[in-house]
């Protein structure tokens, strides 16, 4: 009853307004991205990219400079590295995933203690806070959003065809390269939307749960992407006011509701397994 | 009618030769499997067929209007997550999908394709299933009709890379009479990577032994005849050859 409560008290606070309108798309271009992450199995690279962007986010804080338009091109090149790394690098996917996203967190916490010494602004980096959107954060993440969903749905069926079986798409004359390189270039400016809101340690939940969940009920790809959609946005919401009602954090706070959808989620599958 | 000549065909991987001198030409209805030991370039010499890996040195010429897309492929099974949340018809589909275009939806005779192909092979029934539902022969038969309407105008090559991986003897063959129905009633030609050298000569017409080299190319009836034969025959199947019914010591 308090949750539904607060929804019209909600909409009278401007920075919340900001916070539903980057989430609600942060959330969408994230599950839609993350069905194809988790079965290509490059969901870790959604969790390297967000330590890549909070390194980026720090250098941009000591410089003063503004923090999208470093993190952006840094985690979109990135994006690209990994991807040739994961397909044919001397060192393992995984091992290199977990080598640049370790040592850009290190380097991301030694830049900002430089710089003002440990203050809140590492936390907010690290754990998300809705208060750091500003209007042109908006702007920008919903220009981005949209081209990303638009991208996305231009491309499904090609996206489709590459997460499924890419010896075959590329057989088939399929430039599967390209969109892979698609691929890992809206997940990054999807990571770097949404770091800001979700945080560096948690904007990859947004991208693994939605896929995993809708996983254990849907036997089409069309509908775990659709279920995916869903669940991102319900949790995102359900997430976002709780925060708001009992004041937790809001990253936080959305991955505990996906956490306990997917455990609902989980068990379902399970029930109708029996 | 040749389709494909190979002439003197050497193709390299990651900078090393894999497989030289490879000298066949397939001709239109065609079954020919292509034998030999794991990295003897098998599939290697498949990619090159392809299109996928440029010769080194050699040729590979398709002619009788073969195009690129008149070959269906179906790689070997260990590319396809076996539990993969997909529908038997967004798989089949996906094959038309050099045929999109712009489009960003398949049409009508997409539809119509995927759907001759599944009677085709017999599971129409299964149009709606899930792929990870199904046995391991009927993932099988339904990459094999994604390989069959990927083509605009009827398939005329297939190509298939160990398509037995991991089936059961009851799975094999059914496979089997599919492949050969495809290759007989169809009149595909059919070029198929196998390790079972009993099953080469009992299906198919033409067998190619690679093993880092051509070392053998012709009919699987004189190809028994051999040395390399027999010796690859004794291996796969002891003294006495149960599928091929001959004895080997009579060879």
């Amino acid at each position: 009853m308090e949750l539904l409560e607060a929804i019209p008290k909600f909409f009278n606070y401007g920075f919340l307004i900001n916070a539903l309108i980057v989430g609600t798309l942060i959330s969408l271009c994230a599950s839609l991205l993350g069905v194809s992450l988790v079965l290509k199995r490059y969901a870790m690279i959604g969790d390297g990219l967000s330590h890549v962007g909070f390194r980026a986010l720090a250098v941009a804080t000591v410089l003063n400079w503004a923090p999208l338009a470093v993190s952006i091109p840094v985690v979109v090149v990135t994006a690209f590295l990994l991807l040739r790394l994961s397909e044919r690098g001397k060192i393992k996917g995984d091992a290199a995933i977990a080598l640049i996203s370790a040592a850009s967190l290190a380097i991301g916490v030694f830049l900002m203690s430089l710089s003002k010494g440990m203050n809140t602004d590492i936390d907010n980096y690290l754990f998300g806070s809705i208060l750091a959107l500003t209007q042109a954060d908006v702007a920008l993440s919903v220009v981005l959003s949209i081209a990303v969903i638009v991208v996305f749905l231009l491309f499904y069926h090609r996206i489709f065809a590459v997460t499924f079986d890419e010896t075959y798409a590329r057989a088939t004359g399929l430039k599967a390269g390209l969109y892979n390189s698609v691929l890992a270039l809206l997940t990054a400016l999807t990571i770097v939307l949404g770091m800001r809101m979700m945080g560096a340690l948690l904007i990859s939940a947004l991208i693994i749960f939605p896929a995993l969940s809708s996983m254990w009920l849907c036997k089409r790809f069309s509908a775990v992407t659709v279920v995916a959609a869903i669940v991102s946005l319900g949790c995102f919401f359900v997430g976002l006011l709780v925060s708001f009602v009992y004041e937790t954090p809001t990253g936080a706070s959305i991955v505990i509701v996906n956490l306990t959808v997917f455990t609902v989620f989980y068990l379902i599958y399970k029930i109708k397994q029996m | 009618m040749t389709l494909i000549s190979c002439e003197n065909v050497t193709l390299s991987y990651d900078g090393n030769v894999a497989v030289e001198g490879v000298d066949c030409q397939i001709a239109a209805g065609d079954y020919l499997c292509i034998v030999g030991c794991n990295g003897s370039g098998k599939t290697t010499f498949i990619r090159g067929l392809l299109g996928l890996l440029k010769p080194v040195s050699g040729s590979i010429v398709f002619s009788d209007g073969l195009k690129r897309q008149d070959i269906g492929y179906l790689p070997q099974q260990s590319t396809v997550q076996k539990n993969f949340p997909a529908s038997v018809r967004e798989v089949v589909l996906s094959g038309r999908l050099s045929r999109l275009g712009i489009s960003v939806v398949y049409r009508r005779q997409d539809k119509q394709a995927a759907r001759e192909a599944l009677e085709l092979l017999q599971i129409a029934d299964l149009e709606k299933s899930g792929f990870g539902e199904l046995s391991g022969g009927q993932q099988q038969r339904v990459l094999l009709a994604r390989a069959l309407c990927a083509a605009p105008d009827g398939l005329k090559v297939l190509i298939l890379d160990e398509p037995m991986n991991g089936l059961d003897a009851h799975a094999k063959t059914e496979l089997y009479a599919t492949i050969s129905e495809l290759n007989h009633k169809q009149g595909i030609t059919v070029l198929m990577i196998t390790h079972d050298v009993q099953a080469a000569i009992q299906h198919a017409d033409r067998i190619l032994v690679l093993e880092g080299k051509q070392e053998f190319y012709g009919d699987t009836h004189a190809f028994q005849h051999t040395a390399l034969g027999r010796s690859m025959l004794r291996d796969s199947c002891g003294n006495n050859c149960a599928v091929c019914g001959i004895g080997l010591g009579d060879l």
